[in-house]
């Protein structure tokens, strides 16, 4: 079975985000860069099927500037191939064209599973996961915490509100929106994500195809206007805990 | 309780479960042989560059008496010997995580064996293999991500400096050579308390008109602790970040806030090619205590905490308590446990992000040990001169019950207080 997992980066919010001068986007001069948490779940969820029944696992990234770290942390968690997409692509691009360029690879690739995060948090709109499958003319399936494979079918479990859940079965190939892994992303020590910088190669494959619209424009980008709902409770440290506690209490948070 | 006559006879002969053991009453009836266990265990670790010297342990047990753990546990080098040689899988065990690499067994042991090493040589499989605990697991991701410990961000590690009340350059702003690189270090960039020690820290230097500046927000964590703790890509990968930076700034020497940047700078930042003249800022300030306008008498019964890494590791006792005893109103009064054979805080060898895994396996914390032996002083300040400590006792004092007796103080806080006109 080969599992194909697409990864990309995000900016890292533990840095204070900024809009840019003409408030077009964020200002990206001293943005920090961190994997997708929901691609490191969709690598854990990969990696574990992998240690199930084996399989192959590639990474792939389209080139956005600073994936190579990403790509190998990724050989170092457990991937056996880890593919950089190259084209000319910028960090917070939108999934649109970042499908396009990756169904193109994941097509020659002949992949039984696309494991993807179920989303990014820098683009709503584009869920990778779906925008794959259509390109790639595959059933899918997103916001799934859990996968199963026997034979050539996929049972998955896929999430609804209120705490439902469904168990589905998928013929592969499939794609698969990953929610949550069954456990916590692996650590991938600094030394092995070193030392496979020093000693192994990225596969580089060249995007193909043109320039997808997306039919979605940036007109402003800004921050949201603060309501002004806060209590500031006053006073020192005995004052402050009797007023949350009465404020607790008044909603039926607490009981005296 | 007395036995009666003729209820112990001695046999002339006897054989016992198929053993002779006929003879002298005090006779071995068999050598003492350890080849029941298999010895695999031990050899993975002594296998391991750096853990050659466990299998040079001949059980005297000196170090089980320093030992800071074994106060509070049970727990030693020679215990973990012992264990292992019987089957302890040392890369999956609590007990790996608890060493935090005071020193202390280094200093008396007759055989050399050096738990510096083993520790870090051990921790480094077992955080290959995912062995690894997942609080000290996210202090190796924040460091990378954000070149500290903490998780703060990158870009306010120098934000400590606007409330500083003096100027504190930072190198890049200058652009010129200075005297003095100040190695700020994490704690002392991020941590409240570790903040006011710095801010304290600049204004002393700026009363001695001192010509020195920050990296500001090109500093990133030294991370002595993090290879100690297992991670040595961390260490290596910050330890490039930080030579590099440096070497593209002219200074004469580095001062350090942190006796672990001082560890790392004199011993492990030269094997990377980073060799800097490097001083505490004790050692910085002891020659020039008397160059301080002093305004205020503090009137303070102190007692000092040797940091491990400037003591124990590198030999500097002296300095901090010439800085202490330069300050007026100050009476030193030294703990049980003082200079090489001092008391460990706990933080070190990265028990500084450990707390919830160790202290299942302890009485009580190091710092919490400690405390105690500071109130009995009768000590109305806790002196302490590494980043790691101020916010360690402080919770102590206060998980001890003794908030409001003992009060935890940066030597430079104590400096900073005689040098303004209010009481303390």
């Amino acid at each position: 079975m080969h599992i194909v997992v697409p990864i990309k980066e995000v900016p890292d919010l533990v840095e204070e985000l900024e809009v840019n001068a003409d408030g077009s986007d964020l200002d990206r001069e001293y943005l920090k860069y961190k994997i997708n948490e929901w691609d490191e779940q969709a690598l854990e969820e990969a990696l574990c099927l992998k240690e199930d029944g084996g399989a192959t696992v590639t990474a792939v990234a389209v080139d956005t500037g600073d994936v190579d770290t990403y790509l190998f942390t990724a050989l170092a968690k457990g991937a056996d191939r880890a593919i950089k997409v190259t084209g000319s692509f910028t960090k917070g691009g939108d999934n649109h064209t970042a499908a396009a360029a990756l169904a193109g690879v994941i097509e020659g690739l002949g992949a039984d599973l696309v494991l993807g995060g179920v989303q990014a948090p820098d683009d709503l709109d584009g869920q990778l996961p779906v925008l794959l499958a259509a390109r790639l003319g595959l059933p899918c399936v997103s916001v799934v915490s859990g996968v199963s494979v026997a034979g050539g079918t996929a049972t998955v479990r896929q999430e609804y509100s209120g705490g439902m859940m469904a168990e589905l079965d998928v013929t592969l190939p499939a794609v698969i929106g990953i929610q949550a892994a069954r456990q916590a992303p692996r650590y991938a020590a600094v030394s092995k994500v070193r030392q496979l910088m020093k000693t192994a190669t990225l596969e580089e494959q060249a995007a193909a195809g043109a320039a997808v619209d997306t039919g979605v424009k940036v007109r402003r980008l800004y921050r949201p206007d603060a309501a002004g709902h806060a209590e500031m409770i006053e006073g020192d440290a005995e004052e402050q805990a009797r007023r949350l506690f009465e404020i607790l209490a008044e909603r039926k948070l607490v009981r005296r | 309780m007395a036995v009666e006559p003729g209820r112990i006879r001695e046999h002339k002969e006897w054989v016992q479960d198929g053993v002779d053991i006929s003879g002298h009453w005090n006779r071995m009836f068999d050598p003492r042989t350890i080849d029941e266990y298999p010895l695999d265990l031990l050899e993975r670790i002594t296998g391991l560059p750096g853990g050659e010297s466990l299998g040079w342990c001949y059980q005297c047990g000196k170090c089980t008496v320093v030992c800071p753990v074994d106060h509070v546990g049970d727990y030693s080098p020679r215990k973990i010997f012992r264990k292992v040689q019987t089957g302890m899988n040392l890369f999956d065990d609590p007990d790996l995580w608890l060493c935090t690499t005071c020193m202390n067994c280094l200093r008396v042991c007759p055989k050399g064996v050096n738990m510096i090493e083993i520790m870090p040589a051990v921790r480094e499989q077992a955080v290959l293999e995912g062995n690894a605990p997942a609080e000290l697991l996210t202090a190796f991701e924040n460091t990378m991500r954000h070149g500290n410990p903490l998780g703060e961000p990158q870009r306010k590690r120098a934000e400590w400096a606007k409330e500083a009340g003096v100027p504190v350059p930072v190198i890049k702003d200058l652009g010129r050579r200075v005297d003095m690189l100040w190695f700020v270090e994490c704690y002392p960039a991020y941590h409240p308390r570790g903040r006011d020690a710095s801010r304290a820290l600049a204004r002393i230097l700026s009363a001695l008109e001192l010509d020195f500046a920050i990296l500001g927000v090109e500093e990133r964590c030294v991370a002595d602790s993090q290879r100690l703790a297992g991670e040595k890509g961390v260490f290596e990968a910050m330890a490039e970040h930080n030579i590099g930076v440096m070497q593209g700034y002219e200074f004469d020497r580095v001062m350090v806030t942190d006796p672990h940047a001082y560890n790392a700078f004199l011993k492990e930042y030269p094997k990377l090619g980073g060799s800097f003249e490097t001083i505490h800022y004790t050692q910085l300030l002891a020659p020039l205590m008397d160059r301080l306008p002093m305004r205020t008498s503090l009137d303070l019964r102190v007692t000092f905490h040797d940091p491990c890494y400037l003591g124990r590791h590198n030999g500097e006792y002296d300095a901090p308590r010439h800085c202490l005893e330069a300050i007026p109103g100050v009476e030193l009064t030294e703990m049980m446990r003082c200079r090489a054979n001092g008391y460990c805080c706990g933080g070190g060898g990265g028990g500084m992000w450990l707390d919830g895994t160790n202290s299942e396996h302890m009485s009580e914390r190091l710092s919490e040990r400690r405390v105690r032996e500071a109130v009995e002083t009768g000590a109305d300040v806790l002196a302490v001169c590494c980043p790691f400590e101020v916010s360690r006792f402080e919770d102590a004092v206060k998980s001890t019950g003794n908030t409001g007796r003992l009060r935890v103080l940066d030597i430079a806080e104590l400096i900073d207080m005689a040098m303004t006109d209010e009481e303390a």
